[in-house]
């Protein structure tokens, strides 16, 4: 496993949701397939509407790739819920994990 | 202990009022308290609604109630509430809990929160539509049960789950 994680990963969360653990374990479980760290994701509460806005904050979860957003939003930044879909277009509260998985791999290989 | 539902009359999409009371006197109702940008909300909502037509033929009415603040969320406005009936074809009326004082007095939590009221206006079931908001095979499955065993005469196998989604959006 390696232990220097590349690029940074960050999971962003609103206590308003409870999609958090889901999305940490899909998260944590892309990272040990590909070798790399699971425990060195930035896990960072969102509290306040202003810190939404200030962070550019779509809803609960985000998870940022090397500071980018792998699953881009239109949404305005605010304490809310994000609506992700899965490879069949159902709706869900979080990333499709293979859609995660994915994402991942292409940020590695970068 | 089984609490007994509050009454109350609201308004749809199209302005009709909907009294729960007057609903209970034909048979059991199932409230939903449900909105239009809650992922766990959308991901249940064809369950539900096949909830409302299967039972429906069995005099089981179904009302969805929108609680959340249209003001800070857009997308819960009445405006968008009529936007969306129209666009999907609702046949569920959706109600508008402009001053939350029903969700409040049902102590709802989240999007979505399921209630079955019985036709003495108790409350029977509350909680979660089925165990897995991401499976729909799961059918609603809790709630059938719950409304099976209302319209059965039986005591319920489940009348009380927690609850899953997001929490429901207050006025400040």
């Amino acid at each position: 496993m390696l232990t220097a994680m590349r690029p940074r990963i960050e999971l962003l969360w609103w206590q308003g949701c409870p999609s958090t653990e889901r999305t940490l374990a899909d998260l944590r479980a892309a990272l040990v397939d590909l070798g790399l760290d699971p425990d060195a994701i930035e896990v960072r509460e969102m509290a306040t509407e202003q810190q939404a806005v200030d962070e550019r904050f779509p809803g609960s979860p985000t998870i940022r790739i090397g500071g980018v957003d792998p699953f881009p939003a239109d949404d305005m930044p605010g304490l809310t819920c994000r609506i992700y879909r899965r490879a069949d277009g159902r709706p869900s509260p979080t990333p499709d994990p293979a859609r995660l998985r994915e994402a991942l791999a292409q940020a590695v290989a970068a | 202990m089984i609490a007994t539902a509050h009454d109350f009359a609201l308004p749809d999409t199209d302005g009709r009022v909907h009294r729960l009371s007057e609903l209970t006197a034909t048979g059991p109702v199932v409230v939903v308290f449900t909105c239009n940008h809650c992922p766990y909300a959308l991901a249940w909502h064809e369950r539900l609604a096949d909830v409302a037509h299967d039972y429906g033929f069995r005099g089981v009415r179904t009302l969805f109630v929108n609680p959340n603040d249209g003001e800070r969320y857009p997308s819960d406005s009445l405006e968008a509430m009529r936007a969306r009936v129209a666009d999907e074809g609702w046949s569920v009326p959706y109600l508008h809990d402009e001053a939350q004082d029903v969700a409040r007095a049902f102590g709802a939590r989240t999007t979505p929160d399921v209630f079955v009221i019985d036709g003495e206006m108790r409350i029977r079931y509350r909680g979660a539509p089925d165990q897995d908001y991401e499976d729909p095979a799961a059918n609603a499955l809790w709630l059938r049960e719950a409304l099976d065993d209302v319209l059965s005469g039986v005591e319920l196998r489940r009348p009380e789950t927690t609850p899953v989604g997001c929490s429901i959006k207050w006025k400040p």
